[in-house]
């Protein structure tokens, strides 16, 4: 059997935990089947947090600055309002402040559907590219997620990684598809990533031809060849994400991709509403269908002007 | 000790939980460093307050004036812990042995200052004292060193804050796991009775040493006779973690170069007092002298280095 994006956090995680003295902190961490599988049972440094959302980050601040390079699990990421204070105030400015980064990685885990609703069904990562010294990430292949944390264990900067629960039991990695003669370039964040290939499928039979760019770090965010290039040849662009898309990544990244590029780049993201229980009422990853409507109307508008 | 043999003072009182004979019975060398180390925070306090008068100092100083003789006294205690403050950091930063240079310099901007002129008085750090640094948000370093506590079993951990830090719905979190881990470290509250300028009794109808003590957290609430912090912060010490409320008084603003009003009581003036009626008071001139002398030398340097650029 493939490894998978859980199996690959558990293996991580237990050899940071056996190996290098590590600390995994969380509260729950034995509930849902040890995290939907991604925490070793029973391992050394396992540290069951009590319910302080607030206090808890703050832990693992202290024991990253006494050496500790710890993990820290919010099975929500609607938690990260409340965790987000020590995080971005203390840990985010650290170097800069005191000339020494503060080490924390952060597993905050995006989960929508299936009636999880106004609580559960979030993915905030978007703020943490707001704050300086922060690195945002949102790996989604057992590769991508190697590759990750061994950029986390050679820098001091805290990292959120932005999970979503969608990958847990993928193990396929994700090339880009880029044609020489594609309509439009997608770039696709987080869980919209897996429908953005299935968008990519669906237009493919209406002879839209779509690159499809996989971006797992958010910030920092780089412009290189394999970003640009895709998009300086279908001259426009979208930028899909799992989170808002009002002030979002996906906004955020569209404007660097526009600017660069001087081009059309769309962005993507949830509505700006509230997500409900009742499946009608769901907000969501961008589904195939949305993300095919907006790239057959920027094709439109890109064919009428020439 | 039974405190039915004592008077019962109020809580804001300079003889608050007072016990007979510490100071007499304590080394003479003992009173005498704990005072240097006051002269230290005192005389620190008094230049940065002529230099932000005077305009030298540009950025926001957080004055500990007044309330110097907590850290003074915990300092002989608590000596190779790590050290978390708070924004009013002055007196834990000297009395644990920070660079005073550094110091100086970081009030006045410069690359060479403890955080290299990015943090000024509110962060200051010293890593060769394992002092480190807070980011201005009050209370939020006292979850961050129970943390540190909790990773490094083999360091005590020492933390200040003051009586708005312990209003922080953080801070609860902090002391309940402190206590479900029994973590080596020692809170104290340095109450000076003021958020800026807010009361407790407007703030508040409880008693974070009673709240400390519902964790299971061994506290007591006692006025800043250094004596007296030294003698509870070395019993506590034994047993970690601790909790120690010390009611003190902020000679000057919360924040610049400016007073209030007079304070309820000066625990400088009245440390000087006892070591005079202990027969100390020719020792306690010549070091707060030669203190003054030496800190006021190195403000001057520091502020000649300053103008040159």
């Amino acid at each position: 059997m493939e490894k998978t994006v859980a199996d690959t956090i558990r293996e991580i995680t237990r050899e940071h935990l056996t190996k290098n003295n590590g600390l995994l902190l969380g509260q729950c961490i034995t509930a849902v089947g040890w995290i939907q599988n991604t925490v070793p049972p029973n391992a050394p440094g396992l540290v069951e947090l009590p319910m302080s959302d607030v206090s808890g980050p703050g832990f693992a601040i202290g024991a990253a600055i006494v050496g500790k390079r710890p993990m820290l699990v919010l099975r929500f990421q609607s938690f990260l309002w409340l965790a987000v204070s020590p995080i971005v105030n203390y840990a985010a400015k650290a170097r800069d402040l005191w000339g020494k980064g503060v080490p924390i990685f952060i597993r905050a885990i995006a989960s929508e559907g299936k009636g999880t609703g106004p609580v559960h069904s979030n993915c905030f990562h978007s703020i943490f590219m707001h704050m300086p010294g922060m690195r945002v990430c949102a790996p989604m292949t057992p590769h991508e997620y190697q590759e990750i944390w061994t950029a986390f264990l050679k820098q001091d900067d805290p990292m959120l990684v932005s999970e979503h629960r969608r990958s847990y039991l993928s193990s396929a990695e994700m090339p880009d598809i880029v044609h020489d003669d594609a309509d439009v370039t997608l770039y696709a964040i987080s869980a919209a990533r897996f429908t953005a290939v299935e968008a990519v499928e669906l237009l493919k039979k209406e002879n839209i031809r779509c690159n499809l760019v996989h971006i797992v770090w958010l910030k920092p965010f780089e412009l290189n060849e394999r970003v640009m290039q895709p998009l300086k040849k279908s001259r426009c662009g979208v930028v899909i994400d799992s989170a808002f898309e009002i002030a979002g990544a996906s906004q955020s990244l569209a404007y660097d991709l526009m600017f660069a590029a001087g081009v059309p780049v769309r962005a993507l993201g949830q509505f700006d509403r509230c997500s409900g229980v009742a499946p009608h009422l769901e907000n969501g990853t961008p589904t195939p269908q949305r993300i095919a409507e907006v790239v057959r109307e920027m094709v439109r508008n890109k064919t009428s002007q020439h | 000790m039974s405190q039915a043999t004592l008077q019962s003072p109020s809580a804001r009182s300079a003889d608050f939980g007072a016990l007979p004979q510490l100071a007499e019975t304590s080394s003479k060398e003992n009173s005498i460093e704990m005072f240097r180390r006051m002269c230290l925070s005192r005389f620190f306090d008094e230049q940065a307050y002529q230099a932000s008068k005077e305009g030298l100092l540009k950025s926001l100083i957080y004055l500990s004036a007044g309330q110097e003789s907590i850290a003074a006294a915990i300092s002989t205690v608590m000596s190779g812990s790590y050290i978390f403050t708070q924004h009013r950091g002055h007196a834990p930063y000297l009395c644990f042995g920070g660079d005073l240079e550094k110091f100086i310099d970081e009030l006045l901007g410069l690359p060479t200052g403890c955080c290299k002129g990015m943090g000024g008085s509110p962060c200051i750090q010293d890593p060769k004292i394992r002092m480190i640094g807070h980011e201005g948000l009050i209370g939020e370093h006292v979850p961050i060193a129970v943390g540190a506590a909790y990773a490094d079993r083999s360091s005590r951990v020492v933390c200040f804050f003051g009586d708005g830090a312990v209003e922080e719905d953080y801070f609860f979190g902090a002391l309940g796991f402190a206590a479900t881990h029994k973590l080596p470290i020692l809170f104290v509250c340095e109450d000076n009775d003021l958020s800026v300028l807010t009361p407790t009794r407007d703030r508040r109808t409880w008693q974070i040493h009673d709240i400390a003590r519902a964790f299971g957290i061994s506290a007591i609430d006692i006025a800043d006779d250094p004596w007296l912090v030294q003698h509870h912060a070395q019993e506590m010490s034994k047993k970690l973690p601790g909790f120690l409320n010390v009611r003190t008084c902020r000679y000057y603003w919360h924040v610049g170069a400016g007073q209030d009003g007079p304070p309820e009581w000066d625990r400088f003036a009245l440390v000087q007092e006892k070591l005079r009626a202990m027969g100390l008071g020719a020792r306690a001139a010549a070091v707060e002298k030669e203190t003054k002398e030496h800190v006021e030398s190195v403000w001057k340097r520091r502020l000649q280095t300053q103008s040159a650029k």
